[in-house]
């Protein structure tokens, strides 16, 4: 049992600790992907350092040191306490460790817990808005409650289990599915759902990503839903992967809803932030359909979307969180005013929707090949494909807006040339991710086979 | 080598394209990497000769490892059917930036950089023999077509173009699941053409005829057929004149293309099984189009109109599968963009003359531009299908694949109808040079200037071109009669 990951809050308030840490801890991960392990912790088989888990917490570590070079100055807009600010954002990567990792349902809810608690923090540290308390409040209470079924879901399971036990893989009894199986597996599923606001149970992620102070929205929305995302896939194919055909049609519904409601309701927004909410869920459906698949395509598959959607969602957040005006008004002819960060929001964006070149074009081709190699819900893919198409409508608006309308749409300072340099080079990676995306192809489907 | 170099010299001509600062410079380094495509294309029709060798030579064929783990690879290959089409595209976009010269573009230097990347999409669709690879080119031709037609375009562009954008994207993703679908069928995982050329084998007949449409509809939507149809006149007529051009003389046939390449052959009883219905698609299309042609006063529009009668024949000749119509189809995607970019041309030139297309607002044109008019009325008939005109050729070709169709029961009916078009063909067009070019000179056609030289010169290619086919088929049908017996054996329903 290999154990490195793992690492404790950081103690300065200083972003370039932040950013050291975050450094070392990417390094560390690396290290150990290559089966250098720095030290051994017995942690008696509750967490599992599978390279699946580690590849998840390498794009959870890379992209919080992008986000934290590329936002990192605007934390401190949000209000005087910088310091617990990154220490929350590194509990919540602690949390995230554990939930890419967990081998037992206790460690899940432990992961989860750690990450939800922050990110109530996190959403209402905008102290004298309202709306940033409202958001806090809401998340806080729904959330909870998706904690409380989740509790119950775990206890159901355990009573369910031949054996009695939390480990993961030995739930199942291998015979037959008992009612109260059922009920937790469901159970957690929904609760799950929640997690990364997939619907019918995201009528929370609109209102908290619009409240919270945009630096953290951006937060939520890539690194922690990803991670989530990533012990979601781990979680039902560990723990349900034999059991798969009781509980797919569920998940086929809930991928459907969230992909309609997702995309037709991000098409009505006016504000980029609120879009950008949206979008998330929309985005969210497609993960699912990994959920869905659960095969090695869809597990390659949900690294390399986790990796393409993380970095251009943290880009458009990067340059929005600049912008004077976050309607979609506020974009207009920012290309005359900032053609650097127009032309990189472009290519996020066309990344989000999965234009051909972009890293987002091989994630969405891995999440549609994943459920067409199963041979059942073409349905699904076909809707799914219909959902991307109405995606370009909302992603274009903005590109529209820059380019070809006439307006004074600006940022509030001048970006700096730092600032500008790491958006061409996230844009890069993403260009690389769509042109040649064999790296870290390669190492995926090494992955599958050590698995 | 060759359609590497094809692929190549616009991609990164176009990006080097981005960073000249200055109109003129830009301008003329388009025109410089258009030139050394057209070079580089001819040369790969002089190596491949008359007819052309399968395979074989290494000079028009190259395959790199691209996605080993995904079963694709970055296989390129010129055989008769991408060198035609090809050449048209190399030809044109020379045709392309002399003949609108004299356009004037805000940050040209972004204009001309993403016509030269339309270029590369538009070359990697038709060389691409990896169906991702395709796929990817196939997007690629539209990405900076989008930014093209919303950037420079008329008053409604962006409406228009994302109507557009949409429609065809939309077929695209469908086509993407198709390919995905096909692909896990193939025994190796492969994306490879030969692979997809077995699937027949592999795929149950009835598979076939849903999997027909996933792709089909992609490629309908481009050419465009009945009822797909919508986007198209809205498309061109706010496109500036120099995108419509792209799309109309070259972009078209990548609809036509993907059926010949990707389609038929890949899913020949799917193909089969949907002739009959494609084929009143395409009638209705082609009267539809024609009818309406004959009423619009706008010059972008009528055009417009034409080219889906014009496409809707060729997609006909196809499901006809017949050895005879298949060459027909890959001749007459050849003329109609040479005729069709003699049309624009002269409408590009109207419009900036004038400030009009409006056809009830012009006349008399023959009095006062002579040369306009005798070259025009050269390239019209060539559209019509005039016996000596390149247009001729194709269009009788294509008529005997329908005629002598077997795949069908209803030839002798499509024939018919689809002669009706011809003649409406005639009636528009005619009619439209009559108003414009004859009758009473106006206030406003009184002071028009014959064309200057780089549109004669243009213009002069074009007309050459036309009569040479017209007159001298015979290097164009030894070009494509390999490549169609080819694709009918892999088109055998039977």
């Amino acid at each position: 049992m290999m154990f490195s990951g793992i690492f404790t809050t950081s103690k300065r308030a200083i972003r370039n600790v932040a950013v050291v840490g975050l450094a070392i801890l990417l390094v560390v991960n690396y290290l150990d992907l290559l089966g250098h392990h720095l030290f051994n912790i017995d942690v008696h088989k509750m967490l599992y350092f599978d390279t699946f888990g580690i590849l998840g917490n390498s794009i959870a570590f890379g992209s919080t040191l992008l986000y934290v070079l590329l936002s990192g100055r605007d934390m401190e807009r949000v209000g005087n306490n910088l310091a617990e600010y990154f220490a929350l954002i590194f509990f919540v990567l602690c949390g995230v460790t554990i939930i890419t990792t967990f081998n037992t349902l206790l460690m899940l809810f432990l992961g989860i817990e750690i990450i939800s608690i922050p990110l109530y923090i996190l959403t209402g540290s905008d102290k004298r808005n309202l709306k940033s308390n409202e958001a806090a409040l809401k998340y806080f209470l729904m959330g909870s409650f998706s904690t409380g079924l989740m509790l119950l879901g775990i206890a159901f399971l355990y009573g369910a289990s031949p054996t009695g036990t939390f480990f993961i893989d030995d739930l199942w009894s291998g015979k037959g599915v008992s009612p109260v199986f059922m009920a937790g597996l469901l159970l957690l599923l929904v609760s799950m759902a929640f997690k990364v606001s997939a619907a019918p149970f995201h009528f929370w992620t609109p209102d908290v990503y619009d409240g919270a102070p945009t630096v953290f929205t951006s937060f939520m929305a890539t690194i922690v839903k990803v991670s989530i995302f990533v012990g979601f896939v781990r979680l039902f194919d560990e723990a349900f992967g034999e059991s798969q055909e009781r509980w797919q049609i569920f998940v086929a519904i809930i991928t459907a809803a969230t992909l309609f409601i997702g995309n037709v309701t991000a098409v009505f927004q006016q504000s980029v932030k609120r879009m950008l909410a949206y979008s998330s869920i929309a985005q969210a459906g497609f993960m699912l359909l990994a959920l869905l698949a659960l095969n090695g395509v869809a597990k390659e598959g949900i690294i390399l979307y986790a990796a393409a959607y993380s970095i251009a969602t943290i880009g458009i957040f990067a340059i929005l969180i600049r912008m004077k005006d976050y309607t979609f008004e506020g974009f207009n002819g920012l290309a005359r005013q900032q053609p650097v960060l127009a032309a990189t929001c472009t290519i996020f964006l066309l990344s989000l929707a999965g234009i051909p070149l972009t890293g987002g074009f091989f994630a969405k081709y891995y999440m549609l090949s994943s459920v067409v190699a199963t041979g059942h819900f073409l349905w699904l893919v076909i809707f799914s494909v219909l959902c991307a198409a109405v995606s370009v409508y909302y992603y274009f608006r903005v590109i529209q807006a820059m380019y070809f309308k006439e307006g004074d749409g600006t940022t509030e300072t001048e970006p700096g040339a730092g600032f500008k340099g790491l958006l061409v080079v996230l844009a890069a990676i993403v260009v690389i991710l769509g042109v040649c995306p064999q790296s870290l192809l390669s190492q995926l489907t090494k992955m599958i086979y050590t698995w | 080598m060759i359609p590497v170099l094809l692929i190549f010299i616009p991609l990164v001509t176009g990006l080097i394209g981005f960073l000249l600062k200055s109109e003129k410079t830009a301008r003329g380094w388009a025109l410089l990497s258009s030139l050394v495509t057209l070079v580089v294309a001819l040369t790969g029709a002089g190596v491949a000769g008359g007819g052309v060798a399968g395979g074989a030579n290494p000079m028009l064929h190259a395959d790199v490892a691209w996605l080993p783990d995904l079963g694709s690879r970055f296989t390129v290959g010129l055989d008769g059917l991408s060198l035609i089409l090809s050449l048209l595209t190399a030809i044109s976009f020379p045709l392309i930036f002399i003949a609108t010269w004299r356009d004037q573009y805000k940050r040209a230097w972004n204009f001309y950089a993403l016509m030269l990347l339309s270029q590369t999409g538009l070359l990697g669709v038709f060389l691409a023999q990896d169906a991702l690879l395709f796929y990817f080119f196939w997007e690629l031709a539209l990405i900076p077509v989008y930014f093209l037609c919303s950037q420079w375009g008329g008053e409604r562009r962006i409406a228009a173009t994302f109507k557009f954008f949409v429609y065809t994207f939309l077929g695209s993703l469908l086509m993407l699941v198709g390919i995905i679908w096909l692909y896990f069928h193939t025994p190796d995982h492969s994306f490879s053409m030969a692979s997809f050329y077995e699937l027949h084998n592999h795929i149950a007949n009835s598979d076939q005829t849903w999997v027909f449409w996933l792709l089909f509809i992609a490629f309908a939507i481009k050419m465009p057929i009945w009822p797909l149809h919508t986007w198209q006149p809205d498309t061109y007529e706010q496109s500036p004149t120099a995108v419509t051009m792209v799309l109309s003389a070259i972009m078209v046939k990548m609809g036509l293309f993907g059926v010949i390449r990707w389609l038929a052959p890949v899913l020949p009883i799917g193909t089969w099984a949907w002739g009959d219905t494609v084929s009143v698609a395409c009638i209705i299309g082609m009267i539809y189009a024609s009818l309406v042609a004959m009423k619009q006063n706008d010059l972008k529009r009528l055009l417009a109109y034409s080219s889906i009668a014009h496409v809707g024949l060729m997609a006909l000749a196809i499901f006809a599968t017949d050895s005879t119509g298949m060459q027909g189809v890959m001749i007459q995607m050849f003329n109609h963009g040479i005729n069709i970019l003699g049309m624009w041309i002269v409408v590009d030139l109207i419009e900036r003359q004038f400030g009009t297309r409006k056809i009830s607002e012009l006349g008399g044109l023959a009095k006062t531009a002579p040369g306009l008019a005798i070259l025009l009325v050269i390239v019209a008939l060539g559209n019509v299908a005039l016996p000596l005109t390149n247009g001729f050729i194709g269009e009788f070709l294509l008529f005997t694949g329908v005629f002598t169709s077997t795949a069908t029961a209803y030839s002798v009916v499509f024939t018919v109808v689809a002669a009706v078009t011809i003649i409406l063909g005639a009636i528009y067009t005619l009619n439209m040079i009559q108003r414009v070019f004859y009758g009473p000179v106006n206030s406003l056609t009184s002071r028009a200037m014959d064309i200057s030289l780089n549109e004669k010169l243009v213009l002069s290619v074009i007309v050459v071109l036309i009569l040479f086919i017209g007159v001298f088929p015979g290097p164009v049908l030894a070009m494509t009669k390999e490549f169609s017996e080819f694709i009918l054996t892999k088109m055998a329903y039977k």
